[in-house]
């Protein structure tokens, strides 16, 4: 799978969480943008996980600030 | 991935305060008090006048929520125990537990402690906060897998975070969620699924059967912590691990004395062949002074003591059920369907009728435990009733008539 085809998926996970229709881009925030408080991460990650079959433990979330860095890891992840 | 959290403003030239990172926390509390009610976390027993009566600032207040689930606090064995020990071995060890802390009764209470599960090993440590942080941060190494339940108590998740393995949750209770991970996790790594028997902010019981059976075919040790369990569920009181036929394909039991046992103390209970070598790696077992030798003597007595209780576990049962059934029959809204444990958790609308509510009860004479976020799942605020074996029928009725005045005058049933 692209980086590319790996951000469209995402897209389409985060829809739902995305309740202020943020637009996105590569230096989208979870935190300061997207206001994600820890439950709301939790099932998106979870949602995520099951998508592409891989796990991202949390100390892999803790290096992940924004949308493109959440994509890079996932691609890695379901690359291995 | 980092949430949302309040930066303070720095002005330069000027240090940083440290402390200004909990100003939100600060005007939580602020707001709540300037509304006029009692600081639910400042509360004072000034006496304390059995298991299930104490003098709370300045009101002869019903206690339902102190976790004393047997009432062991004012046993006259497990008083009389305490007392012999303090004045043959002094007040304190000063000392760990690898020097010159292990007195003749933090054996003994470890020998109790085998009695009581049955099992090969027993390691006491200070309290039960540190049994997990212990023997979870030292279980679970670099390159390891801890998966664990997002519900899990706070010691579990320090216990996660002091260590260097990699930390996997779970959704609440999810068996599938469970085993998806499982079965992610890279082959070889070591893993170590870490659940409860019963979650202590709703009341609610795993379904351990199915989740250590998961965890059997994923090749996961699993730990069960079973603070709340302990004395009342299960054949021999052995927690809800036993109370489900799993106990055996469980590799750690955590508890703690601080509940049942009615004193103060954490543990874990193991027939892994090597389990001893953990009291000579494990931190925060070793780098701390062990218990005083009247809590240990008092602990022995009364785990030995709950061996036999099955007709205070009946009346604690009955309890429960009352109290569930009546609470439901009155409107409000509880955190289970069934009484599946002591604990019975009332969710309230918000934390502002949350605090209401909770200071409603204690001047009508009863204390529970007003929980809110973060110690609470999903950011509700609860009222946790904790039953004790020791509360009279008349004491649940006399609680329900309390219920139902305040929560009448507050707006909420």
């Amino acid at each position: 799978m692209t980086p590319a085809e790996v951000d469209d998926r995402i897209r389409n996970l985060v829809e739902p969480f995305n309740k202020k229709g943020i637009a996105i881009e590569d230096a989208t925030t979870f935190a300061g943008d997207f206001e994600f408080d820890s439950l709301t991460v939790m099932d998106f990650v979870a949602a995520i996980e099951d998508e592409f079959d891989i796990i991202i433990s949390m100390n892999q979330q803790a290096e992940i600030e924004n949308w493109g860095q959440l994509v890079a890891a996932v691609h890695k992840l379901q690359d291995s | 991935m980092a949430t949302s959290m309040t930066e303070a403003p720095t002005a330069a030239a000027h240090p940083v305060d440290l402390l200004s990172k909990f100003d939100p926390i600060i005007q939580t509390r602020e707001t709540l008090l300037a509304a006029g009610v009692e600081d639910p976390f400042n509360l004072v027993m000034e006496q304390v006048l059995s298991p299930t009566r104490a003098i709370c600032n300045g009101r002869d207040t019903i206690l339902l929520g102190t976790y004393n689930y047997m009432g062991m606090t004012f046993d006259p064995d497990v008083i009389a125990a305490g007392k012999q020990a303090m004045e043959e071995f002094g007040a304190g060890t000063t000392g760990s537990r690898v020097l010159n802390g292990t007195f003749r009764d933090h054996r003994d209470v470890e020998t109790a402690l085998r009695e009581f599960y049955d099992m090969d090993h027993a390691m006491v440590f200070s309290t039960g906060y540190q049994a997990n942080l212990g023997i979870i941060s030292t279980l679970a190494g670099k390159g390891d897998y801890i998966i664990l339940d997002i519900d899990s108590h706070a010691s579990i998740w320090d216990g996660c975070a002091m260590g260097n393995a990699e930390v996997v949750p779970f959704k609440h209770n999810d068996v599938d969620a469970l085993e998806k991970r499982l079965k992610r996790i890279p082959e070889g790594a070591g893993k170590l699924v870490v659940l409860e028997g019963v979650y202590s902010m709703m009341g609610d019981v795993a379904p351990l059967k199915e989740m250590v059976r998961v965890c059997k075919e994923n090749g996961a040790m699993v730990l069960v912590d079973e603070a709340h369990s302990m004395g009342f569920i299960g054949e021999h009181g052995r927690g809800v691990a036993e109370e489900q036929g799993v106990l055996d394909d469980v590799d750690f039991i955590i508890g703690t004395f601080s509940k049942s046992v009615g004193t103060v103390g954490g543990f874990c209970v193991s027939n892994h062949p090597k389990f001893e070598v953990m009291r000579l790696v494990c931190r925060p077992y070793v780098f701390t002074a062990a218990l005083p030798p009247a809590v240990m003597a008092s602990s022995a007595t009364s785990i030995r003591k709950l061996m036999h209780g099955s007709n205070k576990r009946q009346h604690l049962w009955e309890n429960s059920r009352t109290l569930h059934k009546g609470l439901r029959d009155l409107g409000f809204e509880l955190g289970t369907e069934t009484p599946q444990s002591a604990i019975i958790a009332v969710i309230m609308p918000d934390l502002e009728k949350g605090a209401m509510m909770w200071e409603a009860l204690l001047k009508e004479g009863l204390y529970v435990n007003l929980a809110r976020p973060p110690a609470t799942p999903a950011g509700m605020t609860l009222l946790r009733c904790s039953l004790c074996a020791e509360h009279t029928a008349e004491q649940v009725q006399t609680i329900l008539g309390m219920f139902e005045r305040a929560g009448k005058a507050i707006g909420i049933i």
